[in-house]
């Protein structure tokens, strides 16, 4: 379909998700196109994570609705919204940590697969998730590091083992909740040039705070503020607003 | 192939057993291979799936119960091991489909009211037996033969108890196992990725609960009776105690935990009344220091799972 | 191990309750409730702090009731056993909270609730030890042990006493959490203790005294139920189930809970044995799974995370 007729991958409108009596999301509407990359960016409090958790089913919303590659996914549960293509990498490291790197990532590919139910037959006889764990192993840049302990990994590996198990699943749509925090100078460009090459048909939204992150990666960018959309436009148009500024300052 | 060598031993010891000892020892080490695969059920739920279940001893009852009703009317196998297993297994189903939906501490507890839900059924209830229970129920007929002597019960016993653990070994080997593993080291992740953890649960649930089902009627026949204390939540509890103290995710620390417990109540119970007393002792001591059980303290380490 | 209270034989009584005998009854359930109060409240504080299923609860009641025993054995006084008593189960709590408990904070509430079980066997054993197996009987002081007539009914003036005092202590309990500067602490403790720690509050001192308190409390119950019930190995196990209950439908770290349950819980139990006898136990289970799969948060409970 040609991509002016192609109806979005991601629409989400007015999406609001209360605590009793603090909003975290007020009201946020955005469209997301399939091969795009989006950053989502704003200051602590602003509902970035919130809107993740929402959007991947961890929590409920209070209102609005989400519709993903053509299918409202508005209230499924977790595991039902990453079945649909949606796969997402958390900002506190959510591993397995007894498991090893191999593990990790194999369990993950083979979410998808309907043999998990096998009560009888051999792991390493099933195939396909574990050549997609090394593939992904490898792309991550952990390729020498399978047989480790996830929980024994560097702090870095962790970060990198953590977007590799979200893409393991092979998702249409990425979601990476900082995935460069914590980082050194050099662990987040290695990140960034990762991420930089991962292929055009898995769509990202990532959350982040590292601007030259998303100079280098973003082809549009969201500013949340108190939950709701700001604005939204390329790197630069953002970069020049001057609301986009005050909110920042203000909230030093 | 030493660890082959070494199991085989080990089968051919427990095997000829009857033969070169009397019946004492003999029934000792049959009490051992019926909590064994007992306390081996519960290790699937709690050392694979992280599932801490007060409740197990429901199934345990559940198999011993119908093994006891069914088996002096209809002698066979189907009453001896099939029924008590689609019993318990049912039973988990029920059970397991109202309780995994709450979980950590709640579950905890109301596997615990469902297993006492059944102690207090039974032991309120005169077709049953009520407090007594259920006695003289005869040996099965294996084949047209009745198994009453001791070296048939024994290889029968062993077969079944063999079958059982095989099955559980298998079982956690296989894809569905190391899902469980995942289960037990980041529920909340492998939601993330696409796993309907829940049903995986369930199902861990049933097997357990079908493999202590089993258990259970192997004890009415191994006993010839049963009674409501089946079903206590000290009964389940006991079987934790020998999970930890063999070591939780072995499998076979089961075993170890099993012969540490009925050694300690019968064997040391003979040179101090205060079995108890030194059980206690050694679980919190497990608990605090040796959380591997014996087995994690052989290995030297608490592994890494691949 | 401990068998259930269910073995209730009562003889088929009149058709028609008289009020009386229903009042008796009442009463009776009323101070089988407050004595379920004075346990399940340091059950239902432990949890809701620590996260923590306190099995081994059953077992500061029963040593409660033995530390009775010691004291009137050695002073013939009961109202010095009623303060000696719970301070030392106060401080056995504190000892096994220190030593037993803190190591395994951070390793979940689940080692914790298994490690809580093997303590039961380990107490009731070393009760067995100290004292002895069979049934030690504590007597119900001088001034205590003749007979009311309430409302027409007869009743022994010690239950009485042990309404008044549950009551009275409800009271004070009442006063201490919601008045008091300590009593905040503990509320903070409860409902969010990483905050708590996160505000200065010394939350491992918390922990210990709460716990000591908790266990203090179950101790208690279990001389004020001397008189009633005296005092054997088996006593400890036997009431953790129903103070299980109690919690789980008042609704787990809550106070005000603990003593609605109790309350329902005691009548319920009382009532059920005498006019039920074939049901009650399993009316009893069937209303704690209700409880845990409808509303597991109970009557009063904070909601599940």
């Amino acid at each position: 379909m040609p991509a002016l007729l192609a109806p979005a991958l991601l629409t989400i409108d007015a999406l609001t998700r209360t605590f009793g009596a603090l909003s975290a999301l007020a009201g946020v509407s955005l469209t997301l196109e399939a091969r795009e990359r989006r950053a989502v960016i704003g200051p602590n409090g602003a509902g970035k994570t919130t809107l993740f958790n929402v959007i991947t089913g961890q929590l409920p919303p209070s209102g609005g609705r989400i519709v993903f590659d053509g299918r409202p996914i508005t209230g499924l549960p977790p595991h039902a919204v990453a079945r649909r293509g949606v796969s997402r990498s958390f900002q506190r490291t959510n591993l397995f940590p007894r498991l090893s790197v191999l593990e990790n990532l194999r369990l993950s590919a083979a979410a998808g697969a309907g043999g998990s139910y096998n009560l009888f037959g051999r792991v390493e006889r099933v195939t396909a998730p574990l050549a997609r764990a090394r593939e992904t192993g490898a792309a991550v840049g952990l390729a020498e590091r399978l047989d480790t302990a996830a929980g024994q990994l560097s702090y870095g590996e962790q970060r990198q083992l953590e977007v590799g198990v979200a893409l393991a699943t092979r998702p249409k749509l990425l979601l990476l909740d900082e995935p460069t925090a914590g980082m050194s100078p050099e662990e987040t460009q290695r990140m960034t040039r990762m991420l930089e090459g991962l292929p055009r048909d898995v769509t990202l939204l990532i959350i982040e705070h590292d601007m030259d992150v998303v100079a280098s990666l973003a082809d549009r960018v969201t500013v949340l503020h108190y939950g709701e959309v700001l604005t939204e436009g390329t790197f630069d148009e953002v970069k020049r607003d001057p609301r986009v500024y005050e909110v920042y300052l203000g909230s030093e | 192939m030493a660890r082959a060598l070494g199991l085989a031993l080990v089968v051919a010891a427990v095997l000829a057993f009857p033969l070169s000892v009397g019946p004492y020892p003999v029934k000792l080490v049959q009490e051992i291979l019926i909590w064994g695969i007992f306390a081996m059920s519960l290790d699937l739920l709690m050392g694979y799936a992280g599932m801490v279940s007060f409740g197990h001893s429901a199934f345990f009852g559940i198999g011993a119960y119908t093994a006891a009703l069914l088996l002096p009317k209809w002698p066979g196998l189907l009453s001896a091991l099939g029924a008590p297993a689609l019993a318990a297994a049912l039973g988990a189903l029920a059970i397991g489909f109202f309780s995994i939906r709450v979980g950590g501490v709640y579950f905890i507890m109301l596997t615990l009211a469902f297993s006492q839900m059944f102690f207090a059924l039974t032991f309120q209830n005169a077709f049953l037996g009520a407090e007594d229970g259920i006695t003289s129920v005869p040996r099965p007929l294996v084949f047209g033969v009745r198994i009453s002597s001791l070296g048939a019960f024994h290889l029968y016993l062993i077969t079944i108890v063999g079958a059982a653990a095989l099955l559980l070994h298998r079982i956690v080997r296989s894809p569905f196992g190391h899902v469980l593993r995942g289960i037990h080291d980041n529920e909340e992740r492998m939601q993330a990725v696409g796993y309907p953890v829940g049903r995986y649960k369930l199902l861990a649930f049933v097997i357990a609960g079908t493999v202590a089902g089993v258990a259970g009627s192997l004890y009415t026949q191994f006993v010839g009776s049963i009674s409501p204390d089946a079903f206590l939540w000290t009964t389940s509890g006991e079987a934790l105690l020998m999970v930890i103290i063999g070591g939780t995710g072995t499998l076979n620390g089961a075993w170890l935990g099993a012969a540490a417990f009925i050694l300690l109540q019968s064997l040391v119970s003979s040179y101090t009344e205060r079995w108890m007393l030194i059980l206690g002792l050694t679980f919190v001591l497990f608990v605090l220091f040796a959380p591997g059980g014996i087995v994690g303290a052989l290995r030297g380490r608490v592994g890494v799972r691949s | 191990m401990g068998r259930e209270p269910g073995r209730a034989r009562l003889p088929p009584s009149d058709r028609v309750p008289v009020v009386s005998d229903v009042f008796a009854q009442a009463l009776n359930g009323l101070a089988y409730g407050v004595l379920l109060f004075l346990l399940s409240v340091g059950l239902t504080l432990i949890f809701g702090m620590l996260d923590i299923v306190n099995l081994a609860h059953g077992s500061y009641y029963m040593l409660g009731a033995y530390a009775g025993v010691t004291v009137l054995m050695m002073t013939e006084s009961f109202w010095l056993a009623l303060v000696v008593a719970p301070v030392a189960v106060g401080v056995v709590g504190a000892v096994v909270e220190r030593l037993c408990l803190r190591p395994l904070y951070r390793r979940g509430p689940l080692d914790q609730v298994l490690l809580t079980f093997g303590l039961i066997y380990l107490f009731e054993d070393l009760v067995k030890w100290i004292w002895g197996g069979r049934i030690r009987s504590i007597p119900a002081p001088a001034l205590l042990t003749t007979s009311v007539n309430v409302l027409g009914a007869t009743v022994p003036s010690y239950r009485v006493f042990v309404i008044v005092f549950g009551l009275a202590v409800a009271v004070a309990l009442w006063l201490l959490v919601e008045k008091t500067r300590l009593g905040a602490v503990i509320r903070a403790g409860v409902f969010d203790s990483e905050m708590a720690a996160g505000m200065g509050i010394p939350i491992d001192r918390v922990f210990t005294g709460v716990f000591a308190f908790g266990a203090g409390l179950a101790g208690l119950s279990g001389v004020i139920a001397g008189p009633i019930q005296s005092a054997a190995p088996s006593i400890g196990a036997t009431i953790l189930i129903p103070a299980l209950i109690v919690v789980v439908v008042g609704g787990l770290g809550s106070l005000k809970g603990s003593l609605v349950g109790s309350l329902i819980i005691g009548q319920a139990e009382t009532f059920g044995k005498a006019w039920l006898p074939g049901a009650s136990m399993l009316m009893i289970y069937a209303v704690m799974a209700l409880i845990l799969m409808l509303r597991p948060q109970g009557l009063f409970g904070r909601p599940l995370k």
